[in-house]
């Protein structure tokens, strides 16, 4: 029962959806205000029935309603509760809905805090928004209902796979959505200026804090992956360039410039049409991901089971959404005003040239994405395309974008002075170089790969650079009494640059290190038998059985020592679970601040009796999640920024109400 | 010229839509079938460190009766999933199980087969860049060749086998292939 009346509301929400997408479309373009006014009402009414639907999905879960077939496929008696709940959005029709309760969350947030937002652009957005809405929500009621029945019910449900059974896979795709569908924002407003014909200042102070917000999500739950892959794969890899990782990088290449290029639109008033264009293509492709990923266009190693009436229907979506959109920039976007404009060599030169690279990087990745798809197309046989592509291609995309990334923030606006900057970079300068010869020093010359001098000189570029200007602004070299007070008045914003900057290099080091130095064993190992890595001893004490809730391990201790005496003992497991039953491998892994021990328990090898082990030195993996915090932590202090909650969207609104 | 230059995304990504159109009418885990119905390719492979000398892959080694040819190696993530599996069919014995570890360190490859059992009589190794398994008509792993009494490679499946490929699939044609 409680399943059907979860249909019905998305059917009722379907409805909502229609007419919030036509009614304040229309007032809008003839100035009614009522009509206009429909869309905060719908907005909202529209939250609560795809809520109502989202909760109905999550009790046939808690509650083991095998008569949902959903449940019955996805779900088991055994599970813990919290598996139960991720249950929810660990399979096709669950995450679609997670999707669209996500989107309407956006909606009437829209709703709820753009009060200031000129009456127009806000019906207009929300119009767009409810597109979006319908075009999923008839995704989800004509191909892949959550709400089926199967009958009769099974006994018990076929379980949750349990490489999925983790708390940071468990989390992962409500943050990964989070951020996708959080572009829909940008995506809305830009559509919604296209229409109104004008890009303001206060248009970007709107969509800078959403895209913020999104694009945080979209690091945490793109990092969040990574960090399952690496500890439950048991490979000791974090990424693979697979279509479905791409298919979450790409939205954040474009979401990272988007964010740049409307600091430029904000502040000076210029890039207004690439931001707009950069807005519907950061959409546009977390909408291409939902595509490859859900279509079966492209293989891939984590795709949700795939159906071809599936993928015509995204297809169209896909089509209406995005070519719409391009052909609505193509007539709309010339005749906007050029804003301020300025020389190459100046804040917004760099920021642009900062754009381009992430862009065309985008845009790399986009075709090593689909290029075996295109080779198929055009007959011209089978390929795949693998990471040696994309390490060879993006990779030195990259390079020059962190040289720039710690010249530009130095410039200043409209006309930099580009020797001035160069000559307070100087020192930073020399330090990288001499870190890289120390770095190519210490790995024995040429018996490492030959760019781990430049990935180390690149992150203390990037580092050094960012502290100096940082330093410069605090004048804590001339002034160092008053620094601290001059830090405190520092914008947000700025220190969110700052911490996102220096998250960047310290990403870059463990980056570096970890893809060059990383010291891989295997090997039977004895009870007892002690093996090497990385300077550390790692002695098999014993292997047991041990009962977990829903599977049962075999758990190996090892005792990890250095330099004779024993600091840890380490315990990987390889889990069987009951259903489905599936081996997993848990890794063990002992962080520290040179890099991670990784530690992973095999099958018992009866010829020679003892265990096949794998055990790593993954140098300074920790520095990745690290400076993916930092990012993120940077981002919510920018968020944080006073500018983005009081003052300007007032000011902007009683402007444009006077007009409307 | 400035106006052509707003086209430019609408007509890129018009291409990318035509294409994709395309793409859902293909299957990506169809193949070419060039190499279907044609003779095993010559290639004689080494064996795996602590296998046995003469437990290499040759193309002799595939006439007198039905075999299933499985590429694997070590650092293929999808080759785990289905590995159980052919574990299981070995012990049924309905068919040899031959292996190929391609594009692999050899050591690497022999440590797996620890690891995961061993469900292979004859297993050879094609170190990068993996002609010999090209030559196969191996396009990735894992991979499975089903070659006649003859020598003659019959079917090919892509990807890994589960129970359903294997008795949907794989099964009668081998069983069509041994009467």
């Amino acid at each position: 029962m409680i399943a059907e009346i979860g249909h019905f509301a998305l059917v009722l929400a379907l409805c909502v959806a229609m007419v919030q997408a036509t009614v304040p479309l229309i007032g809008a373009a003839r100035g009614r205000a009522s009509w206009m006014a429909v869309a905060g009402a719908a907005s909202a009414l529209q939250f609560l029935f795809i809520a109502v639907a989202f909760a109905a999905l999550t009790n046939a879960f808690v509650t083991s309603d095998f008569s949902v077939m959903n449940v019955a496929q996805n779900s088991h008696t055994d599970k813990p509760l919290l598996y139960k709940v991720a249950g929810v959005w660990g399979n096709h029709e669950g995450s679609l809905l997670l999707w669209i309760t996500i989107l309407a969350l956006f909606g009437f947030a829209v709703t709820l805090f753009g009060g200031n937002l000129p009456p127009g652009l806000k019906a207009r957005a929300l119009a767009v928004q409810a597109m979006i809405a319908v075009g999923f929500l008839l995704f989800i009621l004509l191909t892949s209902n959550p709400f089926a029945r199967v009958e009769p019910p099974p006994f018990n449900g076929s379980g949750l796979n349990p490489m999925l059974q983790d708390p940071g896979l468990a989390f992962h795709p409500p943050m990964l959505y989070l951020g996708y569908v959080g572009f829909s924002m940008a995506f809305s407003f830009a559509i919604a200026a296209l229409l109104e014909g004008r890009v303001d200042a206060a248009w970007a102070r709107w969509v800078r804090p959403w895209t913020l917000a999104a694009w945080v999500f979209l690091t945490g739950g793109i990092i969040l992956g990574s960090w399952w892959a690496y500890y439950t794969l048991g490979w000791g890899g974090w990424w693979y360039w697979d279509p479905v990782e791409n298919a979450s990088f790409m939205p954040w290449l474009a979401g990272t410039a988007l964010l740049h290029s409307a600091v430029v639109v904000e502040k000076r008033d210029a890039l207004k049409s690439w931001t707009i264009l950069l807005a519907i293509v950061a959409f546009g492709l977390s909408l291409l991901g939902t595509f490859l990923v859900r279509s079966g266009v492209l293989t891939s190693v984590h795709a949700f089971a795939t159906d071809p009436a599936r993928g015509v229907f995204i297809l169209l979506l896909l089509v209406l959404a995005v070519g719409g959109s391009f052909a609505l920039y193509a007539v709309r976007a010339p005749a906007m005003k050029m804003g301020g404009l300025f020389s190459p060599i100046s804040r917004e030169g760099s920021l642009l040239l900062n754009n381009v690279l992430m862009a065309t990087g985008a845009a790399t990745v986009l075709l090593g994405t689909l290029y075996p798809l295109i080779a198929d197309a055009l007959n011209l046989g089978k390929v795949s395309v693998g990471p040696p592509f994309f390490n060879a291609v993006f990779l030195p995309l990259m390079a020059p974008m962190v040289v720039v990334m710690a010249i530009g923030p130095m410039m200043a606006w409209k006309r930099g002075d580009l020797p001035g900057v160069l000559s307070r970079l100087k020192f930073v300068g020399a330090a990288a170089l001499g870190v890289a010869m120390l770095v190519w020093f210490l790995q024995g010359g040429s018996s490492g790969p030959w760019w781990t001098g430049a990935g180390f000189a690149l992150a203390v570029w990037l580092g050094l650079g960012t502290l100096v200007d940082l330093a410069d602004r605090t004048r804590l070299i001339q002034a160092p009494a008053e620094a601290w007070g001059r830090a405190a008045r520092l914008p947000r914003s700025f220190w969110g640059m700052v911490l996102a900057h220096l998250g960047v290099a310290v990403f870059i080091v463990g980056l570096t290190a970890s893809s060059a130095w990383t010291t891989e064993h295997i090997q039977t190992q004895k009870i007892g038998e002690t093996v090497m890595v990385g300077g550390f001893g790692v002695t098999l004490k014993s292997v047991d059985e041990v009962p977990g809730p829903n599977y049962t391990a075999s758990r190996g201790s090892f005792e990890i020592s250095r330099g004779g005496t024993v600091i840890d003992v380490m315990q990987p497991e390889k889990r069987t679970y009951r259903q489905p039953p599936r081996p997993t491998t848990t890794a063990a892994i002992r962080s520290g601040f040179l890099g991670d021990l990784y530690v992973v328990i095999g099958d018992p090898d009866p010829g020679k009796g003892g265990h096949v082990t794998r055990l790593y030195f993954n140098p300074c993996i920790p520095w990745l999640w690290a400076g993916a915090l930092l990012l993120v932590i940077g981002g919510l202090i920018s968020l944080a920024d006073r500018r983005h909650r009081v003052g300007a969207p007032t000011r902007a609104g009683a402007v444009r109400g006077a007009k409307a | 010229m400035r106006r052509a230059l707003f086209l430019l995304p609408v007509i890129v990504f018009g291409v990318m839509a035509a294409l994709f159109v395309k793409g859902l009418t293909m299957d990506p885990k169809v193949i070419p079938s060039v190499l279907i119905n044609r003779p095993v390719p010559e290639m004689s492979l080494a064996a795996l460190p602590g296998r046995g000398e003469n437990s290499g892959l040759a193309t002799k080694d595939l006439k007198g009766r039905v075999s299933l040819v499985n590429i694997y190696g070590s650092w293929c993530i999808a080759c785990v999933q289905e590995h159980p599996y052919l574990m299981e069919y070995k012990k049924q014995g309905i068919v040899p199980i031959h292996g190929i570890d391609w594009r692999d360190d050899p050591a690497l490859g022999a440590a797996w087969l620890k690891k995961h059992g061993d469900p292979y009589e004859r297993v050879g190794v094609d170190p990068a860049p993996g002609r010999a398994a090209v030559d196969f008509g191996v396009t990735g792993a894992p991979e499975s060749f089903i070659v006649d009494k003859d020598g003659i490679i019959r079917y090919k499946h892509i990807g890994p086998i589960s129970p359903e490929v294997w008795t949907k699939t794989l099964l009668p044609i081998i069983r069509e292939l041994q009467k």
